[in-house]
């Protein structure tokens, strides 16, 4: 079938969306930041017991212009909202947000003056994992969720320049 | 009865609301209007020495009048013993009452905690602005009558 057929089984073909996925999925770089008691589930999971390695995400970067995934763990107060806001926007395209835990996700217990409600009226989340804080395998099945997300991201379509230039104008 | 009690009647004799002895801990209630005399008095008498402010707090008293209160709560290296100074304030809609950060130069954060949450106006303070909410928050959010939810 097609040009497979003169090269034998010494070439793969595939298409450059799929190799491109597939390489954005396998070495998402997390930014460095934690809010709350939800960032320590995340630093464990960094560590070896649980290690998140396995996915090629081992470096978690300390300026978010090397970063393409946000964790957004933990509480967020509305004073602390610019903040994140701005790492956000200094973080590259294509980039990523997981709202961690059920503060990041919807404010949590904490329905007051002070806290954002939920990270989403801010941020365009990706994924959101429950959990008070979630344990270090709900965090990896939600990174790995984010990775089938990503494996079918048609980021060469009209409809991810639609979604990049109506992300662009929302900025 | 506490030490400064005898001191401050003696020093402050009109000044004096009421005093509180609860569990061992003493609470002297003064008048707002000399509270800076009376925290220096506090500070440099030789036998009392409260030389250390562990903390200013203010409290609403709504639906009572007067309605807003400040409480200083003082600690002594020297004897380890405690003290606690309440203020009644007078005005229940622009609550103020004398800084005391000239005695205590650890006063300051915490009067701005008070000006921030609760709105009492410390006079005299070196930069009385917002600590913990935003800049450009409008509110008191410590006060009775704000919204718990809604915003």
């Amino acid at each position: 079938m097609g040009i497979e057929e003169k090269l034998g089984y010494n070439v793969l073909t595939t298409t450059l969306e799929k190799l491109v996925d597939w390489g954005r999925k396998s070495s998402l770089w997390p930014c460095t930041f934690g809010l709350a008691c939800c960032a320590i589930e995340m630093i464990v999971t960094a560590a070896n017991r649980w290690d998140i390695a396995r996915f090629g995400m081992e470096a978690f970067r300390a300026s978010p212009r090397q970063a393409d995934l946000m964790i957004v763990a933990g509480t967020v107060c509305k004073k602390m909202m610019p903040a994140i806001e701005r790492i956000y926007e200094q973080m590259t395209e294509p980039k990523w947000v997981i709202a961690m835990g059920a503060c990041a996700s919807s404010g949590g217990i904490f329905d007051s003056y002070s806290v954002v409600q939920g990270i989403d009226l801010y941020l365009p989340v990706d994924v959101y994992i429950p959990g008070c804080p979630p344990r270090p395998e709900g965090l990896l099945y939600g990174i790995l969720k984010l990775h089938e997300k990503i494996l079918k991201d048609p980021f060469l379509t009209q409809q991810y320049r639609e979604k990049l230039a109506a992300r662009q104008e929302a900025a | 009865m506490h030490v400064a009690v005898d001191l401050l009647k003696k020093q402050f004799p009109s000044e004096i609301v009421e005093v509180v002895e609860h569990r061992g801990d003493t609470t002297v209630v003064v008048k707002p209007g000399r509270i800076r005399d009376i925290c220096r008095f506090l500070r440099d008498d030789e036998t009392v020495s409260f030389k250390y402010l562990s903390m200013i707090a203010g409290l609403d008293y709504a639906p009572q009048s007067p309605r807003f209160a400040v409480a200083y709560n003082l600690y002594s290296h020297k004897n380890h013993d405690r003290l606690t100074l309440k203020v009644f304030l007078e005005s229940d809609t622009a609550p103020a009452i004398d800084s005391v950060v000239p005695v205590w130069s650890t006063a300051d954060w915490h009067e701005r905690e008070a000006f921030d949450l609760m709105g009492i106006k410390f006079r005299g303070h070196p930069k009385l602005k917002r600590i913990l909410m935003p800049d450009d928050w409008s509110g008191y959010p410590l006060r009775k009558e704000y919204p718990q939810r809604g915003h």
